[in-house]
């Protein structure tokens, strides 16, 4: 027995899997399971049928019961397996059902309705991936709209995220001038309260500027992170001065340092700047919510949200639109994820 | 002869496909170069534009009135929207009635947080003048409690696991990234449809044999489910911290203890742990000041129920600011006064307990 175990365990170059490797690859395909499962488990369902989606327990696939179309019936009839009373079974389409017992008839030979007690009949299923329940809600959630409302909030904050605050950091990590340690420090000591603490003043100043029901009320009050500044600024740090100088004696501009020296220079801080910004503002939850009334302003979280809150039963339309709602980040993730991954490990928290 | 023309017939159709595919490669080239050069054209553009205004500006004020200039657009936007409506919070918390224009609300001075803080007992919620306050102070400090603790631990171990010399680091560190990226709405409608009476889990549950299990009805359960949720979703964020800071540990530090005759226990205690600490401070303060203000997960996974179960302290201010009939905005503001001063008090404590041997 150990001699079978010695050679299932065997491995190139004369190592062997010792115990601890097992259990680290164990542990990382439990994390496979747990972290994609409920994902995979969601865009599964989002393709059941509305009565395959109540059926308890529930099955992995989405199946769909299997129907005909027949002359003088308008609707397609569902198909079953029955067993008639010669013992043999039969492929037949049920017309209606009475009681415990069903009227069926032969796809073939539509003018004889044979009749069977439900029991003898199995419905004919087979998996199928319909969009019906994508194509159904998306006429009651504006899927379009929403999309178009988060990708300009993300857009647009990002851009104005990055501009305000590279620019704030390049002047308090390359000039020296006075109250420069006050207003680093004032926002330094804001790091720790989140905006969610000022929630009521904050939305009497948007109020005051009219920016209620504005999406540039969503967009702006969050531009000046002072996380996003910290980090910019920490990494400015780190570039020699010289440069500075040597740009000015060749005549340029402090706007021309700012941008055509200095902003190169620190690509990689303001590309895990871009990261978290893009996560924070197409996850954003709160903020939007308390700024937008009305549904055509709505971003994906926020109609996502109202819209399972009006069809709190009707499962499968909310699932195929949260499965639209993560599909956009989700896509983008997997063609970046390498940068992203590195991006937060190595400059993002240092 | 006839063997030779053919080889050659299919070297001339190699060279053709060879040539279309140099062909198609050029012209992606070329049109990404374009593209380069029009956007770079666009962006020279848009420099020398701003150039020409700052330039003007740096003549006014001298190049020692730049960085103010500098710092102004950041600054107009962290006062207006930060710094003003934080001591505005004040003005709040300190005065009363229903009227949302500060002008128009009576001083009352303190009466607010003494609402708030008026109890018969504090251990029991039942007692106080407003118990869903001191309901939700419980229910965070439960949560904030159990989640990050088990957060830390899961996340440790998650980036020891990835630390080791293992096939597809960088997809494993993906999968287990993944869950941050989506958004609290979409993670609590997911774990909803997992948990509901008839969903996957007790699906699973009574194919095993035993009876369903009242995930989201019963009290304890929501409370464990949404600590649960939670550490789900943030983990992979906190196992990348924690990974940086143990690839930062020098490998011959092990080896050396390795040759001292220490067991990987030993190596771990004494090695990983206290140079991992600064990673973990950072860990622990970030982790602790997100769980503090939990809100969009619970409210689209429970709208904090069932009863008051799940309410959390910022769906407190939110739901007496916002949703409720009576808006009770000196309530809201004083509850957030109180939860900004946990907060910095943890942070400074935080900083101020570090282990003196980092």
């Amino acid at each position: 027995m150990s001699q079978v175990w010695e050679f299932l365990t065997r491995r190139r170059g004369g190592k062997r899997w010792h115990v601890t490797d097992v259990i680290t690859y164990l542990y990382l395909f439990l994390g496979i399971v747990v972290m994609f499962g409920p994902v995979v488990w969601l865009v599964l369902s989002s393709f059941k049928s509305s009565a395959e989606i109540v059926k308890f327990p529930p099955r992995l696939l989405p199946w769909r019961q299997e129907t005909v179309t027949i002359e003088g019936y308008e609707e397609p009839l569902p198909l079953y397996q029955v067993e008639l009373e010669g013992g043999e079974t039969a492929t037949l389409a049920q017309v209606r059902r009475i009681g415990l017992e069903a009227q069926l008839i032969d796809p073939e030979n539509p003018d004889e309705i044979i009749r069977a007690p439900i029991d003898d009949r199995q419905p004919v299923e087979s998996v199928s991936f319909a969009l019906d329940n994508y194509v159904e809600s998306m006429q009651r959630f504006d899927f379009p709209v929403y999309l178009r409302n988060s990708v300009v909030v993300t857009l647009f904050a990002t851009l104005l995220t990055l501009l305000v605050n590279s620019m704030a950091a390049f002047a308090l990590s390359k000039y020296r001038f006075w109250g420069r340690t006050a207003i680093f420090l004032t926002m330094i000591s804001t790091l720790m309260v989140p905006l969610s603490v000022v929630l009521v003043p904050v939305f009497l100043v948007i109020t005051r500027v009219g920016w209620n029901n504005n999406l540039l009320g969503v967009i702006v009050p969050g531009a000046a992170t002072p996380t996003g500044m910290f980090l910019l600024r920490q990494y400015m740090l780190t570039i020699p001065d010289d440069l500075l100088d040597s740009a000015r004696i060749d005549g340029a501009s402090e706007w021309r340092i700012y941008a055509q020296v200095i902003l190169p220079l620190a690509k990689p801080a303001l590309a895990v700047l871009t990261i978290f910004s893009v996560m924070w503002r197409w996850n954003d939850f709160l903020w939007p919510l308390i700024v937008l009334n009305r549904s055509e302003l709505f971003t994906l979280q926020v109609g996502l949200n109202s819209f399972q809150g009006e069809l709190n039963v009707q499962w499968h339309y909310i699932l195929a639109m949260t499965v639209l709602t993560l599909l956009p980040i989700s896509v983008i993730f997997a063609l970046l994820q390498r940068y992203i991954t590195t991006g937060i490990a190595t400059t993002g928290m240092k | 002869m006839v063997e030779r023309s053919r080889k050659t017939f299919g070297q001339r159709i190699g060279r053709l496909i060879e040539q279309i595919i140099h062909l198609i490669n050029r012209a992606v080239t070329l049109t990404l170069d374009a593209a380069r050069r029009a956007v770079s054209f666009i962006v020279d553009l848009v420099i020398s534009g701003v150039d020409v205004v700052f330039s003007f500006i740096q003549r006014i004020v001298g190049v020692g009135g730049m960085p103010y200039i500098f710092v102004l657009p950041n600054l107009l936007i962290f006062g207006i929207f930060i710094l003003f409506p934080m001591l505005l919070n004040f003005v709040y918390a300190f005065t009363g009635g229903t009227e949302f224009y500060p002008g128009q609300r009576p001083w009352v001075g303190t009466e607010n947080f003494n609402t708030l803080l008026t109890c018969g007992n504090f251990l029991d919620p039942n007692t106080c003048r407003e118990d869903l306050f001191w309901r939700a102070v419980y229910n965070t400090a439960g949560y904030v409690v159990a989640q990050v603790s088990l957060m830390v631990v899961i996340s440790l171990v998650t980036a020891i696991v990835l630390n080791r010399k293992i096939k597809a680091r960088g997809f494993f560190r993906s999968v287990f990234f993944y869950p941050v990226l989506l958004s609290p709405i979409v993670v609590a409608l997911i774990w909803k449809w997992i948990l509901q009476e008839n969903g996957l889990l007790n699906g699973i549950i009574t194919s095993l044999g035993y009876e369903k299990l009242p995930f989201l009805v019963n009290a304890t359960w929501a409370r464990i489910w949404v600590v649960l949720i939670s550490v789900w979703a943030s983990m992979g964020f906190y196992t990348l911290i924690l990974l940086a800071g143990l690839q930062s540990i020098p490998a011959e530090l092990y080896e050396a203890a390795e040759i001292d005759g220490a067991n990987p226990w030993q190596s771990f205690r004494n090695i990983t742990l206290p140079l991992l600490m600064p990673t973990m401070l950072v860990v622990l303060v970030l982790s602790l000041i997100r769980a503090v203000q939990i809100f969009d997960v619970v409210f689209a996974f429970t709208g904090g129920g069932p009863g008051s179960a799940t309410l959390y302290l910022v769906q407190y201010i939110y739901s007496n600011g916002f949703s409720s009939p009576t808006k009770q905005y000196g309530l809201a503001a004083a509850a957030s006064l109180l939860m900004a001063g946990v907060l910095i008090i943890l942070t400074v404590a935080q900083l101020l307990l570090r282990p003196e041997e980092v």
